[in-house]
């Protein structure tokens, strides 16, 4: 693997059982992601790009094949050696937010930091920071609830930004949001990867999320069959 | 992290309000039966204390062998001497005489004729001297029913029921008809100056209480006795403490084999209460076991609800890099806060019911008419130092148990398929 790779995905196959068969979502992928890239997966539904999405966070094991995650192969990995990897180096966004509803902004944004084991001086200043990146430093003390879904999208990114992790991986995050909400936090992670050099992978099939994208690897029928780079 | 948890617990209701309300109903109960069952059996066993067993009891060799048939002619001799010397030995312990007798009552007519008669069982307790504790014992003053206490050589109380079934007056003369320690017939006049009502069947059928002087009298045992009564210095029964007791006299006179040696008894070895005084120390064992494998049971379906609608949040936390075996530990560490919290308001509940129940009481005497076994009438609780504490055990094991259970499912579930449920 050269220096800057730092996702390298090799004949990478995933088949899930269904009635007596098995069906097959990826199909000998081959794939490499290098470091400060904001690229995307993009298909239909059921072209594979959630499952490969898992692997490569580490959340699910290849069927055959191998996917190196910063040096690591899946295959190697324990389960808890995983955890530990997505915990320091991995960020996830989620189309449908998944903040925990009792905890307040701050806290949700914090969470990640408590398993690091930060002192409470450096989760708070982390913390504020995520939310000034996102603009959300006026809404600390608020609720999930009392937030505007584009609002709880910018909280989940905050979240997945505040350990200041190599890569964010986002499965259709703006699958819930409206025009101006999807462009206003596409253009905070763009800023994001810009400023902080932050890899992002996208799983979508959303235009919006598209024209942002500086790469777009097209997944049909659990294989890649375009990889273009975009230059804007 | 802890700190994160308990925020976690008190915003989120559903999370904690309805294992909150079961662990407290458990404990409550938990608590309540304990004091509940403990009161019963303790009073039951102190009612048989004060009546006719003591706490130990000093008898003769040959009437332990037919203690049933109350024989005064097996009784205890020169009882002054050894009076004196159980108080020098054990002086902690307070000691009484008792002589536990039969016999017919006899109502005559104006010409001194038979006008009715019965058989009764006799108690004589030393009734005149206030020192020895007797009428207070035996709450004469509570279960009189008419007339007064005795007060003179000669006077006696007589059952209510007794007395009704035979006729007698309050100042009547009666005319007991029995027999002496030596064998011989005595047949001595008393005038009644009272009668009683315990509530208990056994003894309300045909008692007669007196002063032991006048049974002396009337059984020519004087300086004697069938029963010396002992009771250590704890007001209910302390098993423990008897048979030690109990193995300090009989080692001093293990090697009279006399019939009419001194012998001690505990009171376990009497009316068949050694069965009620261990179920009265399994009971709290009991109790707790029961209520750990309901509540374990109620708490680990709450769990498994609670764990359903957390799988999102479980999924959040494995997709962030928390490891199973810590969301697992945080999941006991909820349980265990919320099994503490909940114990501590059920004790409070249970004990305050308790108190209450203790001081009222509850009326059975009613229930009680056809028993045969001495109970007291009202049933009450008992608060021990082990109903401040008891609850803890159901309350915590349970939860954390239920809660261990539920989360199983944690671990049988792929990542994978958890973080899927998050993204449904």
């Amino acid at each position: 693997m050269k220096n800057t790779e730092i996702i390298s995905v090799n004949s990478l196959t995933k088949r899930f059982p269904m009635g007596l068969g098995e069906f097959t979502a990826l199909n000998g992928i081959d794939l490499t992601i290098t470091k400060g890239e904001f690229s995307g997966v993009v298909g239909p539904s059921g072209s594979g790009k959630t499952t490969l999405l898992n692997i490569i966070g580490l959340l699910d094991n290849p069927t055959d094949g191998d996917a190196v995650i910063l040096g690591s192969s899946s295959r190697a990995l324990s389960v808890r050696e995983a955890a530990i990897l997505r915990r320091k180096h991995l960020g996830f966004i989620f189309q449908t937010y998944n903040l925990l509803p009792v905890y307040t902004v701050f806290e949700n944004a914090e969470f990640p930091l408590l398993l690091l084991k930060m002192t409470a001086g450096e989760r708070k200043r982390a913390v504020l920071d995520a939310l000034e990146w996102v603009g959300l430093s006026d809404k600390v003390g608020s609720k999930p609830a009392q937030l505007s879904g584009g609002e709880c999208q910018r909280v989940a990114i905050a979240r997945a930004m505040v350990k200041r992790p190599e890569i964010v991986l986002a499965d259709e995050p703006t699958a819930n949001l409206d025009a101006e909400n999807s462009h206003h936090i596409l253009r905070t992670m763009l800023k994001l990867n810009e400023d902080l050099k932050t890899t992002f992978l996208f799983a979508t099939h959303d235009d919006k999320v598209i024209s942002y994208l500086k790469r777009k690897i097209t997944l049909i029928d659990g294989k890649v069959s375009r990889d273009e780079t975009i230059i804007r | 992290m802890i700190k994160f948890i308990i925020k976690g617990l008190l915003r989120d209701k559903h999370r904690s309000r309805l294992p909150l309300i079961v662990v407290a109903i458990g404990v409550m109960l938990t608590v309540l039966m304990t004091t509940w069952i403990t009161g019963v059996l303790g009073d039951s066993i102190n009612l048989n204390a004060k009546l006719s067993t003591g706490h130990v009891k000093v008898i003769t060799k040959a009437y332990r062998e037919s203690m049933d048939q109350i024989p005064v002619d097996l009784s205890l001799t020169g009882t002054k001497a050894l009076i004196t010397e159980l108080k020098k030995d054990y002086p902690s312990a307070s000691w009484v005489e008792r002589i536990q007798f039969g016999g017919l009552l006899d109502l005559p007519d104006e010409n001194g004729e038979t006008k009715s008669q019965g058989p009764f069982a006799g108690i004589a307790v030393d009734l005149f001297n206030p020192s020895s504790g007797e009428a207070e014992r035996l709450n004469l003053n509570r279960i009189l029913v008419n007339g007064r206490l005795p007060s003179a050589s000669g006077e006696i109380l007589v059952s209510h029921s007794f007395a009704e079934k035979l006729g007698i007056s309050i100042n009547d003369r009666v005319t007991f008809i029995g027999t002496t320690m030596y064998g011989g017939m005595t047949i001595v006049n008393f005038t009644v100056a009272g009668t009683i009502r315990y509530g208990i069947t056994a003894l309300d059928r045909g008692s007669v209480i007196m002063d032991i002087s006048d049974a002396r009298n009337a059984l020519e045992m004087e300086d004697a006795c069938n029963e010396i009564l002992g009771f250590t210095d704890v007001e209910y029964y302390d098993d423990s403490k008897a048979s030690e007791l109990m193995e300090s006299f009989n080692d001093s006179y293990a090697s009279d084999n006399d019939q009419f040696a001194p012998v001690m008894i505990r009171l376990r070895d009497q009316n068949d209460l050694g069965g009620l005084i261990d179920m009265m120390s399994g009971v709290v064992g009991i109790v707790s076991f029961v209520f750990i494998l309901v509540l374990s049971v109620v708490l680990w379906n709450a769990g498994l609800i609670g764990g359903l609608r957390r799988y999102g949040e479980v999924g959040l936390r494995l997709a962030m890099g928390e490891e199973k075996g810590h969301i697992y530990r945080s999941m006991i560490a909820e349980s265990l806060a919320i099994g503490t919290a909940g114990s501590v308001i059920g004790i409070a509940l249970g004990l305050s019911l308790s108190y209450l129940l203790q001081q009222k009481g509850l009326d059975f005497s009613s229930a009680m008419q056809n028993a045969t076994m001495l109970m007291p009438g009202v049933f009450r609780t008992r608060i021990t130092p082990e109903a401040w504490y008891i609850g803890f055990i159901p309350g915590i094991i349970a939860t954390v148990l239920g809660t261990m259970l539920a989360g199983i499912g944690i671990y049988k579930r792929q990542t994978a398929r958890l973080f899927k449920e998050l993204q449904s």
